[in-house]
């Protein structure tokens, strides 16, 4: 078992995205949108903002990349790819783990640089930008592979979005409570940044060792 | 326990231990009522109030439980293809669902006199909340999912994701902060509560247990039935007769 095939893999997805478009750059679109529609919401005062800002970016974060997952197996799905993914000689959680990472590269890594760019349209000082940013370096990656488990189960379903959303996000939401805790701690001393953020990497790490195997059993599963 | 996955043998012994089964039910919560209500003491601090605790209590129990059986049977789908597992496990999880959708409510009902809210995002609290929506995920997946067996295995994969919420919930009022009290009854170092409180607690979860029991077994009956009504109505509709029968030992609508 070389690694070239999932090298291979890697760059077609990245080469894929990138010719279809629409992944990362729709994602940090969305991402905008978002952070732009909840001052209308809540009011321009900036000290609110720049209180809830780790949050609101979070949250976007989030569903920008539930919007996003839904082009992660269905492509291959409907032109026959996965067949041959499914039947191929490399470990199948080996191809997932592949396609997620490269998924995340397209979309999860966007939100991470424009995050702090944002952040500072919600007057977020600079330590809670530093610490936005980490925190979703660090949490993005989980989001990806949970969202794939949901992407997974509902490969086969042509309207699966609502529905992928519902199952994934209880999962998400550990990942959202530290990455927030995290995000929010800089700008005072007396909540730390550390201890939230180093569970936030452990969460990701944890879910890294394991979604693979759920994703794949979700596709061999699910995908007929 | 495979002689009972053929649903010829499965469907007598659920007709020959509902009856039973309904009348213990019945039984036990004839008792823990009258413990609850009757017998039970006041809370020397909550007063009458205390006596919602005799509800939601077991009520919250079961939830965890109905989602252990669930998980369970999980497992017996994916990994030992049983073929009643997925009857089993589609047929819980409404059950779990108003189990877990009653320990809010009533907790809810609980909070507002003893807390003065009706709710507060504290660990306890949204562990459960998150464990009713995972319970309303399974049954989006087993009602959008056409192909039951299809549904049946993402169903079975998505419930063993699932259950990191279990110990999260159970241990959630150990790890944080929460206005929801700490445990009472299932500790390392035994239960802190009044031995005259504690029975008739105990009475009413083994009535919720023997509920659920009932409930689930009638509701794998029915699942089981319902799937030999739409495979009669298919065989009616494609034209087949009774001369040429299909010979299926499953249930499932997929390969045995």
């Amino acid at each position: 078992m070389s690694a070239s095939p999932l090298m291979a893999l890697f760059s077609r997805e990245i080469r894929v995205a990138r010719r279809i478009g629409g992944g990362g750059t729709m994602g940090v679109i969305f991402f905008l949108i978002l952070v732009t529609i909840v001052p209308f919401a809540i009011g321009p005062d900036l000290n609110l903002l720049s209180r809830i800002g780790p949050a609101i970016l979070w949250i976007a974060a989030l569903l920008a990349t539930l919007l996003g997952l839904d082009r992660l197996f269905q492509a291959d799905q409907e032109d026959g790819s996965l067949d041959l993914i499914l039947t191929s000689d490399t470990p199948l959680e080996l191809i997932v783990l592949v396609k997620c990472l490269a998924h995340w590269v397209v979309t999860g890594l966007p939100l991470v640089i424009a995050a702090p760019l944002f952040g500072l349209m919600l007057a977020l000082d600079p330590q809670a930008l530093w610490g936005v940013t980490l925190s979703l370096l660090a949490g993005t990656p989980a989001l990806a592979l949970l969202g794939a488990i949901g992407a997974a189960l509902t490969v086969t379903l042509r309207r699966g979005g609502l529905l992928m959303a519902i199952l994934i996000l209880p999962l998400a939401i550990p990942v959202l409570i530290f990455g927030v805790s995290a995000a929010a701690a800089s700008f005072s001393a007396t909540t730390p940044f550390l201890p939230p953020f180093l569970i936030l990497c452990a969460l990701t790490l944890g879910t890294l060792a394991a979604a693979p195997f759920a994703i794949a059993a979700a596709l061999r599963h699910m995908s007929e | 326990m495979l002689k009972y996955a053929n649903p010829t043998y499965f469907l007598p012994l659920v007709a020959t231990l509902l009856p039973w089964l309904i009348g213990a039910t019945v039984a036990a919560f004839a008792i823990g009522l009258w413990g609850a209500f009757f017998s039970a003491p006041a809370d020397y601090q909550q007063g009458e109030t205390v006596r919602i605790m005799y509800i939601h209590v077991p009520a919250a129990w079961l939830s965890m439980f109905c989602y252990a059986t669930m998980t369970a049977s999980a497992l017996g789908t994916l990994v030992w293809r049983h073929p009643l597992a997925d009857a089993a496990q589609k047929a819980a999880a409404p059950i779990g669902a108003s189990f877990t959708f009653i320990c809010l409510v009533t907790g809810s009902l609980w909070g507002k006199p003893m807390w003065g809210t009706w709710w507060v995002w504290d660990a306890r609290l949204t562990s459960v909340l998150v464990l009713f929506v995972i319970y309303l995920g399974l049954i989006a997946l087993w009602q959008t999912i056409e192909d039951a067996s299809r549904a049946a295995r993402g169903a079975a994969i998505l419930t063993l994701v699932g259950v990191v919420n279990l110990p999260i919930i159970k241990f959630s009022v150990d790890w944080w902060n929460t206005l929801h009290q700490p445990a009472s009854v299932f500790r390392m170092s035994g239960p802190t509560i009044a031995p005259s409180m504690l029975w008739p607690l105990l009475v009413m979860a083994v009535a919720f247990t023997l509920l659920f029991t009932t409930l689930h077994l009638m509701a794998t009956r029915n699942e089981i039935l319902r799937r030999r009504a739409r495979r009669l109505a298919i065989q009616a509709a494609s034209g087949e007769t009774d001369a040429q029968p299909t010979h299926r030992l499953t249930m499932t609508g997929g390969a045995p």
